[in-house]
């Protein structure tokens, strides 16, 4: 049976001018805002909560009970932030979203800051993608023009200040304390914790911080009821074991049509692939992320497992962001693996030994691996830094850095093996590409 | 030396605009570091005095920060930028082809910049945009699915002045233009370019298709399946004109993961 996509969230793309006000009213957009206005604060937290709603950033902490932790009624101004610095290896789907209906994340944005009381929403977009910037900065003005934005909303006498705020080029920003840390004009560095944002966050005030997709996901929610969205996804009698909704499946590489694919929690990959033409023509799956490059790779033998945040971690993975990277036999994996290593040794912020050094120590390793000059010890070094990085890293930066390495000597330790008794890398990575012209170039 | 009076008196008053964006004044350094890069093309030692000046902190606080992030130039860029993306799935499907030949067809390494000043070369890491790899930035806008040949055309075109437009984006603007937005200064150019590639509609599409070829089997079979796959009551109907975009199917109580909705027939699907 073939799968079914539903698009929510990215129902207005194919629009023309869909960035636009006009276009998104067109599409009941802003109707979320009104219907959560007509309510108190704490029942649209009350609906987010029903809704089982889990944060799209990589985590999946419920949203609604994180907006739940903060405190009301203290002296100081309450602040939201909302993570645009999409940035983590594979994951693409804030910025299309942003791109093509940055409304969508607007109208959200102003019902989690009600909910919550907050007096600023902050929108953190990665500083590397003018337009999108552009298309948020202006969606902004457009709310406040049509008086959803500023003092007394649509009557309500709710006041709210939203700015957009472009970063500058760090993958550790997406963290969300160094995000923090950041945006208060700083270097971006992780923070202890506790305190958490919800308590001491923004200048130390109580801060919600959400993934855009999370926010995003919000007006729908108010449009549509709580049931609505838990009607989609999959089920299990203890809540913790269940993701509902809709999400972004993003699947990039060695398939027929990469792109972005809206449906219901829980879709596997061999669903998704079916939908969308599968794997590039001639060539197989070998391995594949489930949510960008710091969730542990899966292989062929994963191809049913629900893309859902309980069935992802059955298999020994994490869903993470649903990242959907798919590479095909011709690709290396030990020349995959380095590269991601060299990311996370780059963008190591350096605040802690076992992420700095740790990173550092494998990125030499690997590359000998990849000559052909390593030996079984190096593979067990691999390992035994990875043990001393996981769990005693100041933050998951350093965790995320051993995934691709403890999980590919899990599948494909022999891959290691092969390239120091060949002497180098055995693929030829002219094979591996878009442009590559033998058999099986992607069709279009 | 520091900048003439004219220029530091045009960067006060944008500065002044940034800051009071802010609850308080020091939200304002990374705005301002792209304001100064706007003015020479990179962050200058001017800049620096300056943004340590108009918020009242260090220039050692303000270096410590500017050479955090790798978009502040430490030299003056070149009017492009242009990056390539060589993180892992960018990289296997050709980015690092692209960037070899480009560093050998431009005579220059990663963050250097040409003879004529035109175009500075980095590598970059995923840019998101996977869904179009192997990817391609100048000045910050997406040049998508690029090859070693087309990426050679693109810094040709550049150097020789003439039109290149992103895949997706607003028509080129110069590396401080650029700077100016970042700054938080819209340029008004939100409305150029699409909302979408192929690749970020490639799921609606697909949708598009899914619901037609369930329309058809409706008309041909009044089947109770077909019946089951209403949209929740308190939802629009997603086979209803203008709403059909916002309702997804209900999900099969058997089977939760997957929905109930038409499976579409099999030339409706591939
Ligand atoms: C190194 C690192 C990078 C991250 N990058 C991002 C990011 O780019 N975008 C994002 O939303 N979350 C990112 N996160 C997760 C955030 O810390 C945080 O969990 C998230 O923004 C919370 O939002 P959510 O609850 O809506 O998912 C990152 C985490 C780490 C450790
Ligand atoms: S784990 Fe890495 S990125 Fe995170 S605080 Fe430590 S050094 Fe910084
Ligand atoms: S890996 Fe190149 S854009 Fe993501």
């Amino acid at each position: 049976m073939t799968a079914t996509l539903t698009p929510v969230l990215s129902r207005t793309w194919g629009e023309d001018r869909s960035w636009t006000r006009e276009v998104y009213e067109r599409f009941d957009g802003y109707q979320g805002l009104r219907a959560a206005l007509a309510k108190a604060p704490d029942e649209v937290t009350q609906i987010v909560k029903n809704s089982e709603l889990r944060g799209r950033g990589g985590a999946g902490f419920p949203t609604g009970n994180k907006w739940g932790f903060i405190p009301q009624g203290g002296d100081k101004p309450v602040y939201l932030v909302v993570n645009a610095d999409e940035s983590e290896p594979g994951t693409c789907k804030d910025i299309p979203l942003m791109m093509a209906s940055p409304h969508e994340l607007v109208e959200g944005a102003i019902i989690a800051s009600y909910a919550i009381r907050a007096t600023h929403a902050f929108i953190y977009v990665r500083g590397e993608v003018v337009h999108v910037l552009r298309r948020v900065q202006a969606a902004v003005q457009e709310a406040y023009d049509a008086g959803y934005a500023g003092t007394d909303i649509l009557g309500s006498g709710y006041d709210l200040e939203i700015i957009v705020h472009a970063g500058a080029g760090a993958y550790i920003c997406g963290e969300e304390t160094a995000l923090l840390d950041s945006l208060e004009g700083r270097r971006g560095q992780p923070r202890l914790r506790p305190p958490f944002p919800a308590i001491a966050g923004l200048y130390a005030s109580p801060t919600v911080i959400n993934n855009v997709e999370s926010i995003a996901s919000v007006p729908s929610i108010l449009r549509h009821g709580a049931k609505w969205f838990t009607d989609q996804g999959t089920d299990n009698d203890d809540p913790r074991k269940r993701s509902k909704g809709m999400t972004l499946y993003s699947l990039s590489g060695h398939v027929m049509r990469p792109g972005q694919y809206e449906g219901p929690m829980g879709l596997t990959l061999r669903e998704l692939l079916d939908l969308s033409g599968g794997v590039r023509e001639g060539h197989e799956l070998k391995f594949w992320t489930p949510g960008g490059s710091s969730t542990p790779i899966l292989t062929d033998e994963h191809l049913d497992v629900p893309l859902s945040y309980e069935g992802i971690a059955a298999a020994g993975s994490m869903l993470g962001t649903k990242a959907l990277q798919v590479f095909d036999e011709t690709t290396c994996v030990v020349r995959a693996v380095l590269r991601w290593t060299e990311f996370y040794a780059h963008e190591s912020c350096g605040k802690c030994t076992p992420c700095r050094e740790g990173t550092f120590w494998l990125v030499q390793i690997l590359r000998r691996l990849e000559l052909g000059d390593g030996t079984d010890e190096d593979l067990e070094k691999l390992l035994d830094i990875s043990d001393n990085i996981l769990g005693r890293a100041f933050c998951a930066l350093g965790d995320g850095a051993t995934s691709p390495i403890t999980s590919s000597l899990q599948y494909f330790r022999d891959e290691y093996v092969a390239h120091f008794e060949h002497g180098g890398c055995p693929f030829d990575p002219a094979r591996a590409t878009l442009f590559a012209t033998s058999q099986g170039a992607r069709g279009r | 030396m520091t900048y003439d009076i004219e220029v530091r008196d045009r960067l006060e008053v944008d500065a002044k605009e940034i800051i009071a964006r802010y609850p308080r004044r020091r939200s304002a350094l990374l705005p301002l570091l792209h304001l100064m890069q706007s003015e020479e093309g990179y962050v200058s030692p001017n800049g620096i005095e300056l943004a340590a000046e108009l918020l009242d902190i260090t220039t050692a606080e303000v270096a410590a920060v500017a050479t955090f992030y790798t978009m502040y130039k430490r030299r003056p860029n070149g009017e492009y930028s242009v990056g390539v993306c060589t993180n892992t799935l960018c990289a296997v499907m050709g980015g690092d082809q692209i960037f070899s030949t480009l560093k050998e067809h431009l005579g220059i390494g990663h963050d250097e910049t040409t003879d004529d000043g035109r175009v500075t070369l980095e590598h970059l890491e995923c840019n998101a945009a996977c869904d179009y790899a192997p990817v391609m930035m100048v000045n910050w806008e997406f040049f998508d699915n690029q090859t070693p040949e087309s990426a050679v055309g693109l810094v040709d075109d550049l150097r020789a002045g003439r039109e290149v437009r992103p895949t997706r984006g607003a028509g080129l603007c110069s590396f401080k233009q650029v700077s100016r937005v970042l700054a938080g200064f819209h340029d008004g150019r939100a409305d150029e370019g699409p909302a979408a590639g192929p690749a970020t509609l490639a799921g609606l599409e697909i949708h598009r298709e899914q619901s037609s070829a369930g329309r058809r089997r409706r008309t041909t079979e009044d089947s109770s399946d077909t019946d089951r796959a209403a949209a929740p009551s308190d939802g629009p109907d997603p086979r209803q004109g203008q709403s059909a975009h916002d309702a997804p199917a209900q999900t099969a109580e058997s089977d939760p993961a997957n929905t109930a909705a038409p499976t579409g027939d099999e030339d409706g699907t591939a």
